[in-house]
């Protein structure tokens, strides 16, 4: 179970470009559960899940999983509970390194490293068989530098990679918005299915609103870095994709009244 | 003859300079400029000790330490304080320029009548090979502690160039260069990207100090300048290494490196014996060295088509 107490975050603090990402945000999720995260551009989405990863340092909160308090963790300790998939496709695996040799790297997140032999000759069957499992023609390739593959394969070993050892909880920022259309829909089926079968509690952002109605059982909405809207459930089941269209005009419309108030005033007092 | 020898010994002893610069230039990407300091540490350190009558091997390994000390500081400068790694080296030069003075005493230290390593590689030729004191090759006479000091040489560097090509890929070795390679990627596997780099920058300058120790203990001294310009002939053998191999993997990267540290060392060998002015070989090696890291970018910027 993670949970999220009161986090609060300022970039560019006592600057002009001071931004206040996310403003005191309570979310606490349970064992199991996929969540899906929405929100427009610059909402706060991916700065919530780069705060749960660790990038990000917090002015304010707690940040707890399974109990244990991971908010004074640095990035690459809390990898020992936390897999992640990145927007980027390059972002998630070593390009001049092999496939082989990436997975390996993988296969060892959470124990320590030390001067056994990275890529054992008795270790590449099982890798084989779970690339062969991607339906991607890559089980014959792992000795293929990943820089050679295709955006959509190398993401899909990302998403392998990360959940090779099971996480505690799995982090999927928008990773299928670079993909073109066809190929976003084989990740994202390959995504449900890993997330199935291992039963893998799952924050995933996305900015597809036929994924987020396809997928996950609890559904957040996040505006100007605030948790807006929080339904899960029969409630989220109920859900169509026209419903948060409007939900996201309501938001815009909110906006445009904050600005024209604004306007308003400044026109009077200043 | 003996020239020829003495050039490949002296390159083959470089190459160690050449894997340091790898490391840090190609697994990195870092242009790691401590190893103008660390080069000349390693060398006044080893010459310092076997002054005090230290056993050669041990004042030797004692370069490295010395060296890997050098470089983790500059590692920690680096990503501890968040100071660019530029300057970083150049903070740690500097004062290994100090710190080298302090250790050798004065600038300059002979090594002519002690027991360096070299003796010992004479040594161990002797008492395997015999004692005959010129050999006939080709018509040219050579004095045959010469060639056992480039065929143990030789051998010092494969034996420790195969150990590196093994500690890159355990699963230490590939977390580092991973590190190099996409640190996002591999901080989310749970890897301290700082800690890659520290050791990393370590064992590099670890590498370069060996290598100034056992150049000092060759040419038989040691010289607090010993170090000016290194990094930029580390570079140039890196790069003939990569230009000879064409492949980029990593046991043959390695070996390219070694290769163009000789190859390096017999071209300038033979630039010197052509009349070049010895004060222009650092001109020449720089402009080597800019024009080899210019050339493939014109080159792909003419084959690239261009759209009207």
């Amino acid at each position: 179970m993670l949970k999220l107490k009161n986090i609060n975050l300022t970039f560019n603090r006592g600057t002009i470009n001071e931004f206040h990402a996310l403003q005191d945000i309570n979310l606490t999720i349970e064992e199991g559960s996929f969540v899906v995260i929405l929100g427009t551009n610059g909402s706060g989405k991916s700065t919530l899940l780069n705060t749960i990863a660790g990038t990000h340092n917090i002015d304010k909160g707690t940040i707890e999983l399974d109990k244990i308090n991971i908010t004074k963790l640095p990035e690459h300790k809390r990898a020992t509970y936390i897999g992640r998939v990145f927007q980027n496709p390059f972002s998630g695996t070593a390009p001049d390194m092999s496939i082989a040799e990436n997975i390996a790297m993988a296969a060892k997140r959470g124990f320590s490293r030390g001067l056994a032999k990275a890529l054992r000759t008795s270790a590449i069957n099982q890798y084989q068989q779970k690339v062969a499992n991607l339906n991607m023609n890559l089980e014959d390739r792992l000795d293929t530098a990943i820089g050679k593959l295709s955006g959509g394969q190398r993401q899909a070993l990302t998403l392998l990679m990360a959940t090779w050892n099971k996480p505690k909880i799995l982090l999927l920022d928008e990773h299928t918005a670079a993909l073109d259309p066809k190929t976003a829909n084989i990740v994202i089926k390959l995504t449900e299915k890993i997330i199935r079968e291992n039963q893998i509690t799952t924050l995933m952002v996305t900015h597809s609103m036929q994924q987020a109605v396809n997928l996950g059982n609890r559904i957040i909405m996040m505006d100007h870095g605030k948790i807006v809207f929080d339904k899960s459930g029969e409630e989220k089941k109920q859900l169509k994709v026209n419903d948060l269209l409007n939900l996201f005009d309501e938001l815009r419309r909110k906006e445009q009244i904050d600005q024209s108030v604004s306007e308003l005033l400044q026109k009077q007092y200043i | 003859m003996g020239l020829l020898i003495g050039s490949i010994t002296i390159g083959l002893l470089l190459s160690f300079l050449a894997l340091g610069v790898f490391i840090s230039f190609r697994i990195y990407n870092i242009a790691d400029i401590t190893a103008e300091g660390s080069l000349t540490f390693g060398a006044a350190v080893t010459g310092t000790l076997l002054i005090a009558g230290t056993n050669p091997i041990l004042a030797t390994m004692a370069a490295f330490a010395a060296g890997f000390l050098a470089g983790t500081i500059t590692g920690i400068i680096h990503t501890k304080f968040k100071i660019n790694s530029l300057l970083a080296g150049i903070l740690v030069m500097t004062a290994l320029y100090s710190i080298n003075l302090h250790v050798m005493g004065k600038s300059n230290l002979p090594l002519m009548d002690v027991k360096t390593i070299i003796t010992n590689f004479e040594n161990i030729g002797i008492a395997i090979f015999g004692n005959s004191s010129l050999i006939d090759i080709l018509g040219w006479e050579v004095a045959l502690k010469d060639l056992y000091v480039l065929i143990l040489s030789l051998t010092l560097i494969t034996i420790i160039a195969l150990a590196l090509f093994h500690f890159f890929k355990t699963e230490y070795g590939t977390a580092m260069r991973a590190t190099g390679n996409n640190p996002q990627m591999i901080r989310a596997l749970g890897v301290s990207t700082e800690t890659m780099i520290i050791v990393g920058i370590g064992i590099s300058n670890g590498f370069i100090a060996l290598s100034g120790s056992l150049l000092a203990q060759y040419q038989g001294f040691v010289d607090v300048q010993m170090g000016i310009g290194m990094v930029v002939w580390g570079l140039a053998s890196v790069i003939i290494g990569e230009a000879l191999i064409s492949k980029f993997s990593l046991g043959y990267l390695i070996a390219g490196a070694i290769m163009g540290a000789v190859l390096f060392r017999l071209l300038v060998a033979i630039a010197l014996r052509w009349g070049i002015n010895p004060n222009d070989l650092k001109l020449i090696t720089a402009l080597f060295v800019f024009i080899a890291l210019v050339l493939p970018k014109i080159i792909k910027k003419f084959k690239t088509p261009k759209y009207a």
